[in-house]
């Protein structure tokens, strides 16, 4: 018999729910951006170490270049275009830009997600839990020094400044 | 921590619109940021076409090797598959690159594709296009290339012997480009010392700034028109366009750049010009839109390595007291397999030539050669930052040597604040700064006084502690006619940047610009500078992101790169938002039947300073001159859509003595670093950091603070964990984020950061170009390596690369990297 290379997955994305054909080997960050047009999720990587493609699987963070779209087949996925209701910002993203814990916004989209995930689980970290919880997201412009005191505001800590 | 400098020593500029009401100077919140934390940023892969074709290169196994046959028959007949492109193809459509080198450099034929050899691994040998990702990379499995392997050259060093192999046999040699400097009377010099420190060989290792997007590009081919559009990320498209068009044999008319937003740069993106090449042919041949995304290992493999370089047998003159003469060094540079742009480092590191210091006699013979590894190109701190790792070293080793203390003899050499602007014995000039009181705010933040208290703490818990300082200048706003100095018949020199500032029917402010950012926040500093002009609020001002050719704000130094934007950049925005101010008072002044000088801008309207009553919205501006303009004056020159070429003020630099202004802007930076060696095993931690930057005027001083973070993460990296390490079959053993360690979260110490302004008196906002950095951190954990590290038998830091195993074999064999270093005395 010949292998089965095309099957048809049902996930739910920010609340939507899509049915869609896919090649049993897509991945799921191509399946995210290419099929379903989220872009938000990017590629950094081929070696699942960089986290710009981070999403959170029902509740679960994840790296979406490290599984297959078919892998997800029934679940619940929640994407940086999911965070922001009708253009409101969330604690997080807003605190993001207060705290210039962005420059390119490259890697932006999976530390949200890892952060977001971090502080369901750890509503008050402290900086070294942060610094745990976003461990698998490379950034390549700010240091992550702002991108830790982001969280830490985000989660209604004080920061303390550089200067 | 802050501090400004002294009235007496702010120079004034004459300025035409001095801004009334102050943006400038606040951190307000970025334009940008509302997309990106939403993830609504467009970057080059997330745009799509109707039937696009995905692009996947075939590329080269072997360092060096002769091709012998390529056979694409599988791969074309696999369903899916739109077509391919070959080497042969390529030489018969396209010219080699221009090359900026003279002979024998000049000789190299560069093309989008191998033709007949490949030069390093990963080098790109054919592509294959086909209709989704997964096939393209399907069907470049399937085409076969054969080769014969050639011995490859991985070290530099054996580059010009006799037998090395030979890269370019059009060449003759693996000599790419050789200049030798000499300024001052550096023989008198060395009469004059009291000392003379001799260092036999330094390394600079070779590693990049590994943006965390790729190279990429949707290209589409206009059949009518002739024209291509490139959806791109390259970063210098001024410079990819005159590369390009003669290649291409084509007009730079019918290339048209777009981007928008651009995961990160630092220089590495500014040579993708043979790839952009191979997609436009591509999608003419094909007659589809042509996607290209390059994977990570693809970049490492092929993209963008910042220069490796020696210096050898260096000679420093010194007096007994520890003021610095002179030095002599030979400098040997790796280039890679390709000159892209190179060999330009061969002159850019000249602009920092004496560094922070008052050397007077420098002589520094510079040859650079050709290796089986990826072409080099910038990098942030390009070519400079290797030349000031080395002055800093020099500094460093000097002192352990003569026993001086580091601090005093930085303060003792350095530049002063009263000599400023300061003439290097190159003609280059030091705009303004103050690098003794840098260094005095960075030893505050850093806590100097209790140093040998925490020396002796963490001795007490088995540790070595040290003090490290790097001292460097971030040069910007190149003379474009430094070139010569490489190759005296280039035609280029002086720099540019455009911006058009126009308001629009119902008020809107509209501004475009030729740069490209990657991270730098142009909307939000450039919205700033028109704001406090115009007299409306940051929020009022549009600008267009990215750069397109099509906005006739472009020129042929267009783009983002070498620490420029806040003088070409803003420079060119405020140039037009000075004229639009004009035009608008120009209008007002005929309605409101009064002098041009009676009027000011201010809160959106166009108003009698004497009378505000007596005011015209600026949308009522631009709907008549736009939309209603029947009546007006036959002689009113106005249009309310300016458009300002900056230029800033160079000569051609005198090309035989190699002296002149290299670039307009010297913005500094001091830092210091304390680290923790552990004596067992040689692992070791930074503990404490500063960093302290002096830019002149801060336009948004958040994003000046963002730039000096992020340039110390990078120089922290390399310093460490990051080197693109070649085995010598030239193997690429670092060709991806799994052994080539960028930091992490966990990898980053306590930072704090202080600054001083030192405003240019240059340029048109008192700013300076800023953001490359010059590698601070990598010349300040070197040199706190080697404090923690005398009391084991004084070894000295040779690599500005210094993983573990390194240091490990500095604390068991001290006396192999003193071996390097003798001292001669008078």
């Amino acid at each position: 018999m010949e292998p089965q290379t095309r099957l048809t997955i049902t996930v739910e994305v920010n609340g939507t729910s899509h049915e869609h054909e896919v090649e049993t080997r897509r991945l799921l960050i191509h399946f995210l951006r290419d099929d379903l047009d989220l872009t938000g999720s990017h590629v950094g990587c081929d070696t699942g170490n960089c986290g710009a493609c981070s999403v959170i699987i029902d509740g679960t963070l994840v790296k979406s270049c490290m599984l297959l779209a078919v892998q997800a087949d029934g679940s619940k996925i929640e994407t940086v275009e999911g965070l922001a209701v009708d253009g409101e910002l969330t604690q997080l993203q807003q605190s993001f830009s207060d705290h210039h814990a962005l420059q390119c916004g490259y890697c932006t989209p999976g530390m949200l997600m890892s952060a977001t995930a971090l502080l369901r689980q750890t509503p008050k970290p402290t900086p070294d839990e942060i610094k745990k919880g976003i461990q698998g997201n490379i950034c390549r412009c700010t240091g992550y020094w702002n991108i830790v005191d982001a969280v830490t505001a985000a989660s209604g800590q004080e920061v303390q400044s550089h200067e | 921590m802050s501090e400004t400098l002294a009235p007496e020593q702010v120079l004034v500029v004459e300025e035409t619109g001095a801004p009334a009401r102050g943006f400038a100077g606040q951190s307000i919140p970025r334009k940008e940021d509302k997309r990106l934390v939403q993830g609504e940023g467009v970057y080059v892969d997330d745009i799509k076409r109707h039937g696009m074709g995905y692009a996947h290169y075939v590329r080269s196994p072997y360092g060096h090797a002769n091709i012998t046959a390529i056979d694409l028959s599988k791969a074309e007949a696999l369903p899916g598959v739109y077509g391919t492109l070959t080497g042969e193809e390529v030489a018969s459509l396209t010219d080699p690159f221009f090359q900026l080198a003279t002979p024998p450099g000049s000789h190299i034929k560069d093309y989008a594709l191998a033709i007949g050899k490949v030069r390093h691994v990963g080098e790109p040998v054919a592509i294959v296009v086909a209709k989704t990702r997964e096939l393209a990379r399907d069907a470049a499995d399937l085409v076969e290339v054969s080769y014969e392997p050639l011995p490859a050259l991985t070290d530099a060093r054996h580059a010009l012997e006799d037998g090395a192999p030979l890269l370019h046999d059009d060449v003759g040699s693996n000599l790419s480009w050789k200049g030798s400097f000499e300024w001052g009377d550096v023989d008198g010099a060395f009469a004059e010392a009291d000392k003379i420190v001799k260092i036999s060989e330094l390394h600079f290792e070779r590693f990049n700034s590994t943006p965390l997007e790729c190279d990429a590009a949707l290209v589409e081919y206009n059949r009518g028109t002739g024209q291509w559009t490139m959806y791109c990320n390259n970063q210098f498209p001024g410079f990819a366009a005159i590369m390009m068009g003669p290649a291409l044999r084509t007009g730079i008319d019918k290339l048209r750049f777009v981007t928008q937003d651009i995961g990160g740069g630092f220089g590495n993106k500014i040579t993708s010009h043979p790839q952009l090449v191979a997609c436009c042919l591509l999608a003419r041949k094909l007659n589809r839109a042509i996607q290209w995304t390059e994977w990570r290992t693809d970049f490492h493999l092929t993209m963008s390595h910042g220069n490796e370089r020696w210096f050898l047998d260096t000679e420093v003159a010194v007096k007994a007291d520890g003021e610095l003469l002179g030095f002599r060094t030979k400098a040997l540079d790796d280039a890679g397999a390709y000159l892209r742009y190179e060999p330009l480092g061969g002159i850019i590191w000249a602009q920092v030539t004496a560094g922070c210091y008052r050397w007077k006699h420098v002589k520094l013979d510079f040859t650079q050669v050709v290796t089986n590894k990826a072409p080099c190109s910038p990098n942030r701190g390009y070519s400079r930052m290797q030349h000031l790792w080395f002055t800093e070293r020099v500094i460093d080793i000097v002192a352990s040597e003569l026993d001086l203390d580091p601090v005093e003899v930085r303060k003792r050499n350095y530049v002063k604040a009263e000599e400023m602007p300061y003439t290097t014995p190159n003609g280059c000039i030091y705009d303004s700064g103050d690098y003794s009181r840098m260094l005095d705010v960075g030893l505050e933040l850093i806590g100097y006084d209790t140093i040998e208290e925490r020396r002796t703490e963490a001795a007490a818990r088995g540790k070595l502690l040290g003090l490290g300082i790097g001292s460097t200048l971030d040069s910007g706003t190149n003379n474009f006619a430094q070139s010569r100095m490489i190759n005296p018949e280039l035609q280029f020199s002086g720099n540019n940047e455009v911006a058009t500032v126009k308001l629009d029917i119902f008020g809107e402010i509209v501004v475009t610009l030729g740069t490209t950012p990657q991270g730098q926040g142009h909307e939000t500093t450039a919205a700033m500078v028109v704001a406090d002009i115009i007299g409306v609020s940051p929020d009022d001002v549009n600008v267009r992101a990215g750069h397109d050719s099509y906005w006739n704000s472009n020129a042929g130094f267009s783009g983002t790169y070498a620490s420029q934007f806040a003088v070409t950049g803003l420079g060119a925005v405020k140039g037009a938002a000075d004229k639009l101010a004009g035009e608008i008072k120009k209008l007002g002044s005929v309605i409101l039947g009064c002098a041009v000088d009676d009027l000011e801008l201010a809160e959106g309207f166009v108003r009698m300073k004497a009378n505000p009553e007596a005011a015209l919205p600026l949308m009522a501006c631009g709907a008549i001159i736009n939309a209603n303009n029947a009546g007006l004056p036959e002689d009113l020159d106005v249009t309310l859509n300016a458009r300002y070429v900056y230029r800033p003020p160079f000569e051609v630099p005198d090309v035989e003595r190699k002296y002149g202004n290299l670039t307009l802007t010297y913005a500094a930076q001091i830092h210091l670093a304390v680290v923790e060696i552990d004596p067992e095993t040689g692992v070791y931690a930074v503990v404490d950091y500063a960093a302290v930057d002096d830019c002149g005027n801060r336009i948004h001083p958040q994003i000046v603070e963002g730039q000096v973070m992020g340039a110390t993460a990078h120089a922290l990296g390399a310093a460490t964990h990051e080197a693109f390490i070649y085995d010598e079959d030239g193997n690429l053993l670092t060709p991806n984020f799994y052994d080539y360690h960028v930091p992490h979260a966990m990898d980053m110490p306590p930072l704090k950061t202080g600054f001083i302004e030192s405003p240019s008196p240059f340029t048109a906002l008192g700013t300076k170009g800023m953001g490359e950095g010059g590698g601070a951190g990598i010349h300040s954990v070197c040199s706190a390596i080697q404090d923690a590290l005398k009391p084991r038998g004084r070894p000295l830091v040779y690599d500005s690369f210094n993983p573990y195993h390194r240091i490990w074999e500095m604390l068991n064999d001290p006396e192999a990297s003193r071996s390097r270093v003798t001292v001669e005395s008078r």
